[in-house]
């Protein structure tokens, strides 16, 4: 045997085994490459165009000429320098705040009664919470816009039946605080039974033990709540609220259609239809860029904290 | 010095006592119950209501829609308002757009994502932890701050007011959900039963066909229902992007039933929201148990 033959068959004795260590490799790799092509072309090149935008005058003649101006940050000093983009600003702080507490609170108080109940008390609510949580977000403004109606909304018929006060004829839409106060009603409704059924799950996982021996040295329920429920639950509120936060923070189409598109304006915008009425519907999409971008880098901040959570826990295997 | 008599007397009562004591707690506790399932009741009546008061005014006759006193269940249950919803302009095609959009995103997302949730879930790789970061970084965008990137990249395509600019869109938004759904499924089957597929002689491809394919199934049912129903119920999206009344989508059809003016026809309106609902609340019903944790995975051991 030559050399040269020798070295042909022993390297293609070798050379499969390192093309097969090579490729199992590059298997987890092959498996993710479609999301990532998928994310990079449906998302990475509109983000991408997204800073490119929020430097450029870029209205509808130049999305029919397909170019732009550039005009440096003066989209950006323009947000800025706007009472409206601050005022906005404020007011989904102070909705996210109220939403988010509403929400952890009200939706907490009802797992804790789904613990006391009987049975078949139990199973009735649980199905009620799920079938509440099922309604698509569309359907359930609908059913508020009708049951808040201030000609024949049956919530004005029966406040007025429980002697709450006059309510015939009342129009819940007729001041910025009322209108964001149904927009509140609604989004709590929504969002309370994902927080119960959680909580509740979370529940399970107390020891009974523990809360059996708190109660006979004489621990009231709060004192139980305090030292022995919250500390097992805490991780579970973190991530419901940081959720919440970032839900209610970004929230469109509740605020966008109960209001009415046509009654949507600067008096009552959050950041979700601020960005869109501004941008999209005005056709500014260099200043809506602009806007669309501090949005989305205050989502990105709020996330940190949650993102985190998940990749810590994601490690865990 | 005290009787024999006493003595019994005495050691009865000592027994009665603790007895009438239980009896006592167990009278409170059985109170304290009651109280407990008439607060449970009544928060079920209020939760429930507005699904109640939609189907209920869904059935009724206009007359006693706008009578006074309202009536709580029509006396004369009537199907025409769902005849009406179903003759307006545009019903057959928007259903046939939402189903044709929600089928689409479904078989893509599926196919695309669970390969990559295979990776996360079964393989240690260097950026793994990136790749993860980046899934629920997306997850968490707002929508809303997404429509003009999205907007002007498919207006540039010529893919606004087009079916397919929508499934992308779509596809984009609920990969990262899928991907982590998917992810939880697949590390919830335990890893010897794949282990003992290989000992005895399956090659990893065909231990992941005959075991790991049909022990996770359950999941993928589970994953695509959920994205079966938030593709169905997504509304900012198709609103922007599909502008034609006969290219729109059912939630989009909805939001637009009482046009600006809202003079509205509250029947037509509650039996319309009560279709578009029917399909999404059969599903979650189906599946809710098994989606709920993903987005608390590791917080909630369900």
């Amino acid at each position: 045997m030559t050399v040269a033959a020798e070295a042909t068959a022993h390297r293609s004795r070798r050379r499969p085994r390192r093309f097969r260590r090579a490729l199992q490799a590059s298997v987890p790799y092959l498996l993710i490459l479609p999301v990532i092509v998928v994310i990079t072309a449906i998302l990475g090149y509109p983000l991408y165009k997204l800073v490119a935008l929020s430097f450029q005058q870029y209205g509808l003649p130049e999305l029919i000429q397909r170019k732009g101006e550039w005009i440096g940050f003066d989209n950006y000093v323009s947000v800025l320098r706007d009472d409206v983009f601050w005022d906005t600003l404020l007011r989904t702080v102070v909705f996210t705040a109220a939403n988010v507490v509403l929400t952890i609170v009200l939706g907490t108080l009802i797992a804790f009664l789904l613990v006391r109940v009987s049975g078949w008390v139990r199973v009735l609510l649980t199905a009620g919470l799920v079938l509440v949580w099922s309604m698509p977000a569309v359907v359930a403004v609908q059913v508020w816009y009708w049951m808040t109606n201030f000609q024949n909304g049956i919530l004005n018929h029966v406040l007025t039946q429980l002697h709450i006060g006059d309510y015939g004829q009342h129009d819940w839409y007729a001041t910025t605080f009322s209108k964001l106060a149904m927009v509140t009603l609604l989004i709590v409704w929504g969002a309370i039974p994902f927080v119960t059924i959680t909580v509740y799950a979370g529940l399970a996982q107390v020891p009974r033990e523990l809360i059996e021996a708190a109660e006979i040295d004489g621990a009231g329920p709060l004192r139980v709540f305090r030292d022995v429920t919250f500390p097992v639950l805490k991780p579970i509120f973190l991530i419901l609220t940081s959720l919440s936060i970032i839900w209610d923070f970004g929230v469109f189409t509740q605020p966008y259609l109960l209001i009415g598109s046509s009654h949507v304006d600067a008096s009552n915008y959050l950041m979700g239809v601020y960005v869109f009425i501004e941008g999209y519907a005005h056709s500014d999409f260099g200043r809506g860029a602009a806007i669309s971008l501090l949005m989305l880098l205050m989502v990105a901040v709020m996330s940190v904290f949650y993102v985190r959570r998940m990749v810590k826990m994601g490690d865990v295997r | 010095m005290t009787s024999a008599v006493d003595v019994a007397q005495r050691r009865a009562v000592a027994e009665v006592a603790p007895r009438a004591a239980t009896i006592r707690r167990e009278r409170r506790r059985r109170a304290k119950r009651v109280a407990w399932n008439v607060v449970g009741l009544t928060v079920f009546v209020v939760l429930v209501f507005p699904v109640f008061w939609m189907i209920s005014t869904s059935f009724k006759p206009d007359t006693e829609i706008s009578s006074f006193p309202p009536t709580w269940l029509s006396g004369e249950p009537t199907l025409e308002h769902f005849r009406d919803a179903i003759a307006r302009p545009y019903f057959w095609e928007v259903v046939k757009n939402s189903l044709i959009v929600v089928g689409a995103v479904v078989a893509l997302s599926m196919v695309v994502a669970f390969l990559a949730a295979v990776a996360l879930a079964k393989y240690r790789f260097t950026g793994n932890k990136l790749f993860v970061v980046l899934v629920i970084g997306i997850l968490m965008l707002p929508q809303a701050g997404l429509v003009i990137p999205l907007y002007v990249v498919l207006a540039r395509y010529g893919l606004t007011n087009e079916l397919m600019g929508l499934v992308l869109t779509h596809l984009v938004i609920l990969l990262p959900f899928a991907v982590w759904t998917l992810r939880g499924f697949i590390l919830g089957i335990p890893k010897e039963l794949e282990e003992a597929a290989m000992v005895d002689g399956s090659s990893r491809l065909g231990a992941f066909t005959r075991i790991l394919l049909p022990l996770v199934a359950p999941g993928l049912v589970a994953t695509s229902v959920f994205v079966f129903i938030t593709s169905w119920n997504e509304y900012i999206f198709a609103n922007v992007i599909l502008t034609d009344q006969a290219n729109q989508t059912l939630t989009v059809w909805l939001s637009y039933f009482y046009g600006t003016s809202r003079a509205t026809d509250w029947g037509g309106l509650m039996a319309a929201s009560t279709l578009t609902a029917i399909p999404v609340v059969i599903f979650f019903l189906l599946v809710q148990r098994k989606i709920a944790f993903g987005l608390t995975a590791g917080a909630v051991k369900a």
